[in-house]
Parts: structure tokens; C-alpha cells; sequence
């Protein structure tokens, strides 16, 4: 479910002048996200109402950047690829949308994007590659990820990645390899950083809340106090098993071209000493050598960061489940 | 409504009724037309029909006002998620240059009784004394882009800021009367005139003598906030900026949540408890419909032994604490593998 980087080059090319800075700063550019009420309040709004069936909706991200700090000032949504909308054109969509969006005088520039998660499972590929490219145009964005489950119990939760400026060089260099990785050094507490989210409001939204304070009842809010957490439990519980098996497979793929590789290390070796043995035979019999083959046998199946991503959904799904459950031990 | 008396200024005699009832229809009707008197005006019956007018406009408007408040509303409940309000006040707080007022349409849902407002966006339009401009190509092109992402969502009314209903309200009423059957009309008084922030809603109504000279007239309704669940706990959270000086809050611990939740419900209890006492002290007098929710409240809790509610928690609290272990466990596993990897 590979999302916006591509209409996001086309608008980006004109912009990236007067986007972002020319050179890459080593230090993350961003230290901390200011975002509107508004945006929070329209995220949670599209995922009631248009995320119950397929589970993760997305949309984009519009705002500004001051010094050190990102300020998210207003969202729109994405519609949904739905299999009749084949020729659907995202593109033209983000396009109109934005242009309307400027003749409201609403910051129009784009500075990351949005998506909800299912118990904590937001980790894939495809998030990898659209933040990629994302950040590869815009500096500083960002990927808020909102937990739906997590805030209808109480409390919002709201989190905001980049990639670390690590793991932008090896996607650069698209070079997945387990060698790779491995000249990289990266671990998987090194892939996607954390931002701190501030919410901002302006005094009329302010005003706007007291009114609203003072004509609501004193609701239940208690979903809180909520002893009976053992749904929850268990569909984290269940997440993270499937996720270790997946680690597991990909660990036992890994060691089968382990053991692959060394043995076809064996092979050659035993080949070219075979070689060498019929060419002394054969220079003793006065006949010429037999050429040199191409050893070029090699099979080197490239063992690509779903790796790393799994490795990375069970950290993340471990950490997810124990936050969640420190939570309800209280 | 009662008719404003008109004593300052001294109408020509035998049109006085006449012209009480055209300057109502001229506070509320927009079209030029009507606001030309049918006798022929001389310099002097223009200059006292202005007064007049604005006279009864803004007496029928505090009327309006006062009324918006006790009157009987025939009409759907126009139920208001906070979303939309809080675009309002941005679309308002970005206006253009010189726009006193911003306006909009308001999209969402309807049903027999109520209408449900769940989105909306701004359009530009330019006001002056004598017309309005609405750009109603932007108003369709945005509404074809909503729909693609939520496509149950139907233009249900139009908002506006400010607090009264102008004559170029009419006119715009009646275009998005062509859009929508029996369309709403938001106000949301962003200027505080009255130290609130009024949020009205109206629909419009024919009145008049029929077939003579028509008009329109806002009527009332009465407005809900409703929220989704995660809805609220947003606003909540939002509702914290309210606090700081810098108007900034970052999000909260878990910790804190519980905590603060579990306080509100030891206020609510300490209440509760007090006004019993209060009862039973006789210095308050017994309400019996008080009384049946307190015997839910205390039906409510379940029957069940201490011991057996204590094991209960107990194993509750087993199962979460091997699960941590577990994920801790798999956590140290993953991290050994990854060193190893990389040896």
C-alpha cells in the first residue's frame, strides 16, 4: 500500500528551492513538532469515519517550518485505493487539493503525512519507502502515526518518526545486502528516530474550547479506568506472535544462505584444486591446460531489510505491549 | 413576534403598518428589488426609510436574539462535531485582507429528526455594501474532492462568521438552497461580541403575505456538540492548552491520565456523598428522581465476595506481568541476534 511519493516528486521539484536548505545537516533539523488542534481533531475524525473496514487511512500533512521545530497547521485526508478506482489519479488529487487549499489561505506546503495503526503495527516497507521519499525531498518531515485503540482508552496517542539520517544513506544507496548493513552497523534502535509533539492552540480555538467545556455534561470519561484489558491483550499478544514467526522464517532463510554460501565456498575450492591437479597431470603429459573457467557460480541471494523490518515491528510490538500493559497495571 | 413600535420617527400616516412589516422583510430579504418602496420616493422617504430600516433591523435582530433563547424550535437538532468548529475558527483566523466575515459550506448527514454537521470547508468570497461574490466553482470543485474521501457525506448548509444574518445571507442562503434541500445556516460569532462565542443555527422559512411580498426568515434551531469517543478525549486533551501561558501542551504520560482520571471520579464521589448527608441532615429536600440513580449507582456494583474479586485482579495481574516478561525476553533475544550478525 505504497502511498504519495510519487506525486510528491512532481510538486516537490519547484519547491525544493525554497523548502529546505541545499546542504544535509548531520544532526536531525527537526527537534520538536508543534501541531494544531485542528489537526488532531481532523486525523481523529477520519479514522472514525472512514478507517473502521481497512484499517489504516492516510493523508497528508501541510504546514511550515520555524527554525528547529516543524509546525503542522492543517491535514487533509487521502481517499482510500479502492480496486474500482483503478486509474485513480493521486496526483491530480493532492494537486487540486492544495491549490484550493491556497486560495483559503491555508499553508499549503507539504511537510509529511499521516497514518493510523492497527495495535501498533505500523512498521513495513512500504512506511520505510514513502518516509524515504518524503524525507528525501523535504528535510524535515515527518510520519505521524496515530493509534486509534490506544486514544479510545483514554489517552491520545500520537507519535511522530523520522528516519535517522543512517538509514537515509543506506536507502540511498538501495544496498540491502546483509554486507551492507553490516558496514552500516545499524541496529534496529537506530532506524526511525522520535519527535516530541507540543500541541498549540490560538486564543479564539482556546475561547472555542471553554465554550464547548461549558455546554458539555460531565460525560464518562472512564474508559481509563477500564480493568478489562484482556481483548487488548490479546490481539498484542497475538500480533507479536505472528511477528516473531516472521523473524524466525527470515532468520532461518538467513542461515540457510549462510550455510549455502560456505558451502559453495567448499565447492569452488575443491573445484579449483581438482583444476589445478588435472593441469599438473596434464602439463606432465605434455598437453596444454585446460582455460581458466569463469567461477562466476555465485549465487548471492540478497537478504533485504524486511529483515530489518521485522527485526523492527518485534521491537516495536514488544515495546507497544509493554507500554500498553504498564499502563493497565495501573 | 411582537412588532417593534416606531415612535422616534413619524412615518407618513396610513402607511404605517405597511411600511413596519416591508422594513422586517427589508432586515431579512436580500434582493434589491423589495428594498425600492412601491410610491414614489422622494429624497426625504429614502433618508427615513434608511433609518427605519436600520431602526427595525437591529430591534429585530435583538428580538431574534432574545428569542434564540427561549423559543420552541421547529426544526431539526443540528448536532455539531467540534472539528468543524474548530476549522471555522481557522478559516476565520486566515481570512483575507479587509473580509470582515468568512463563509463556507458545511457537509454531513441527515436523517428525519437531526442533522449531523461533520466537515466542512471555506470558500472565498468577496462582500461589499452592495453585493456579494461567491466563488461557487471552488464551493463544487472542493466538494467533488471531499467526496472521494468520504463519499457519505452531503452538503448539508453553509456557515458564517459573525454575529447577525446580513442581507447577503439570503442570497447566499438561496444558492445553497439549490444545492441541498432545506440547507442550514451556522453562525459562529468569532468577533465575542458578547463574550461568547454564539454558535447558532438556522434554517430558512418562507413568511409573508403570499403572493404579494415574500420574505425569508431565519428560524432557530437548537445545537448539540456531539463527539466520538476518540473525538473527546482530543477535545479533552486540547482543552489543557487552555492553561499554559505559552498555550503549548505536550502530550501526557499514561501515568498521569490514570491518575487524574481516578481523581475526577473521587470528586464525583465526594459530591455525591455530601449531598446525601446533606439530605439526611434534612437541610436539603429529597428529590425521589435523585434517589432512583443513586440505587442504580449502587446496584450497579456487582456482587462479589472480596476474596474472590482480590483472585480475580490477582491472575488479571499474572497474566499481564508474564506477557511483559515474555516481550522483555524476545526483546533480549532480537538484540542478541542483532550482535551477533554483525560480528
Amino acid at each position: 500500500m505504497c502511498f504519495g511519493p510519487f506525486p510528491l516528486h512532481q510538486t516537490m521539484a519547484s519547491r525544493k528551492e525554497s523548502a529546505a536548505s541545499g546542504s544535509s545537516p548531520l544532526e536531525t533539523p527537526v527537534k520538536q513538532i508543534q501541531i494544531d488542534g485542528l489537526v488532531v481533531l481532523k486525523i481523529i475524525k477520519h479514522y472514525q469515519e472512514e478507517g473502521q473496514g481497512s484499517e489504516v487511512v492516510q493523508g497528508v500533512l501541510l504546514g511550515l517550518v520555524v527554525e528547529d521545530s516543524l509546525e503542522i497547521t492543517n491535514c487533509f485526508p487521502f481517499p482510500q485505493h479502492t480496486e474500482d478506482d483503478v486509474d485513480f489519479d493521486e496526483v491530480q488529487y493532492q494537486m487540486e487539493m492544495m491549490r484550493s487549499l491556497r486560495h483559503v489561505n491555508i499553508d499549503h506546503l507539504h511537510v509529511g503525512w499521516y497514518q493510523s495503526t492497527h495495535y501498533g503495527s505500523f512498521v513495513s516497507r512500504a512506511l520505510l519507502d514513502s518516509q524515504f521519499s518524503y524525507q528525501h525531498a523535504i528535510e524535515e518531515s515527518v510520519v505521524l502515526i496515530y493509534d486509534p485503540i490506544k486514544t479510545a482508552q483514554g489517552s491520545l496517542c500520537l507519535k511522530a518518526y523520522r528516519l535517522t539520517p543512517k538509514l537515509m544513506e543506506i536507502c540511498k544507496e538501495k544496498d540491502f545486502s546483509p554486507e551492507g548493513l553490516k558496514k552500516a552497523c545499524i541496529g534496529f534502535e537506530i532506524m526511525f528516530e522520535e519527535v516530541p509533539i507540543v500541541i498549540k492552540n490560538s486564543h479564539l480555538i482556546n475561547v472555542l474550547l471553554l465554550d464547548l467545556q461549558e455546554k458539555s455534561t460531565v460525560a464518562d470519561k472512564h474508559e481509563l479506568l477500564n480493568l478489562s484489558s484482556s481483548n487488548h491483550l490479546e490481539k498484542s499478544l497475538q500480533l507479536l506472535m505472528d511477528r516473531v514467526d516472521d523473524m524466525n522464517q527470515d532468520i532461518g532463510k538467513y542461515n540457510t544462505y549462510c550455510r549455502n554460501l560456505s558451502k559453495q565456498q567448499q565447492q569452488k575450492q575443491q573445484y579449483l584444486q581438482r583444476r589445478q591437479q588435472e593441469n599438473t597431470q596434464r602439463q606432465s603429459r605434455g598437453e596444454p591446460p585446460l582455460p581458466e573457467e569463469d567461477i562466476s557460480k555465485m549465487f548471492k541471494p540478497p537478504q533485504a531489510p524486511p529483515r530489518m523490518d521485522t527485526l523492527l515491528i518485534a521491537g516495536q510490538v514488544t515495546c507497544q505491549s509493554v507500554i500498553f500493559m504498564g499502563r493497565s497495571l495501573f | 413576534f411582537r412588532i417593534p413600535q416606531n415612535n422616534e420617527l413619524s412615518p407618513p400616516a396610513g402607511h404605517v403598518n405597511f411600511l413596519l412589516i416591508r422594513e422586517i422583510h427589508v432586515a431579512n430579504v436580500a434582493s434589491t428589488g423589495f428594498c425600492q418602496p412601491p410610491t414614489s420616493a422622494g429624497g426625504q422617504q429614502h433618508e427615513s426609510h434608511g433609518d427605519l430600516r436600520s431602526l427595525s433591523s437591529s430591534l429585530f435582530i435583538i428580538i431574534l436574539h432574545f428569542l434564540y433563547e427561549i423559543m420552541a424550535v421547529h426544526g431539526p437538532v443540528v448536532k455539531i462535531h467540534p472539528v468543524v468548529l474548530a476549522s471555522i475558527v481557522d478559516s476565520y483566523e486566515r481570512r483575507n485582507e479587509g473580509a470582515t466575515r468568512v463563509i463556507g459550506t458545511l457537509l454531513g448527514t441527515t436523517d428525519k429528526h437531526s442533522v449531523e454537521v461533520t466537515n466542512c470547508f471555506s470558500v472565498p468570497h468577496n462582500e461589499s455594501e452592495d453585493e456579494v461574490a461567491v466563488d461557487m466553482e471552488f464551493a463544487k470543485n472542493m466538494y467533488e474532492l471531499h467526496k472521494k474521501v468520504s463519499p457519505s457525506e452531503v452538503i448539508i448548509g453553509w456557515y458564517a462568521t459573525g454575529y447577525d444574518i446580513t442581507e447577503h445571507s439570503v442570497l447566499i442562503h438561496e444558492y445553497y438552497s439549490r444545492e441541498a434541500p432545506n440547507p442550514i445556516h451556522l453562525t459562529v460569532d468569532t468577533a465575542l461580541q458578547s463574550n461568547k462565542m454564539n454558535i447558532r443555527a438556522y434554517v430558512s422559512s418562507q413568511m409573508g403575505v403570499p403572493g404579494k411580498t415574500v420574505g425569508v426568515m431565519f428560524t432557530p434551531l437548537t445545537v448539540k456538540y456531539v463527539y466520538y469517543d476518540t473525538e473527546r478525549i482530543g477535545v479533552e486533551l486540547l482543552q489543557r492548552t487552555r492553561a499554559s501561558p505559552s498555550r503549548t501542551n505536550g502530550l501526557t504520560t499514561d501515568l498521569a491520565q490514570v491518575a487524574s482520571a481516578a481523581g475526577r471520579v473521587q470528586e464525583m464521589l465526594t459530591t455525591v456523598l455530601s449531598y446525601i448527608e446533606d439530605i439526611l441532615s434534612g437541610k436539603v429536600m429529597a428529590d425521589n428522581s435523585v434517589g432512583r440513580f443513586l440505587m442504580d449507582l449502587v446496584n450497579k456494583v456487582p456482587k462479589i465476595t472480596a476474596e474472590d474479586f482480590e483472585s480475580m485482579l490477582n491472575s488479571n495481574i499474572n497474566d499481564l506481568l508474564m506477557v511483559t516478561y515474555l516481550a522483555n525476553l524476545t526483546q533480549a533475544q532480537i538484540a542478541l541476534n542483532e550482535k551477533l550478525v554483525v560480528l
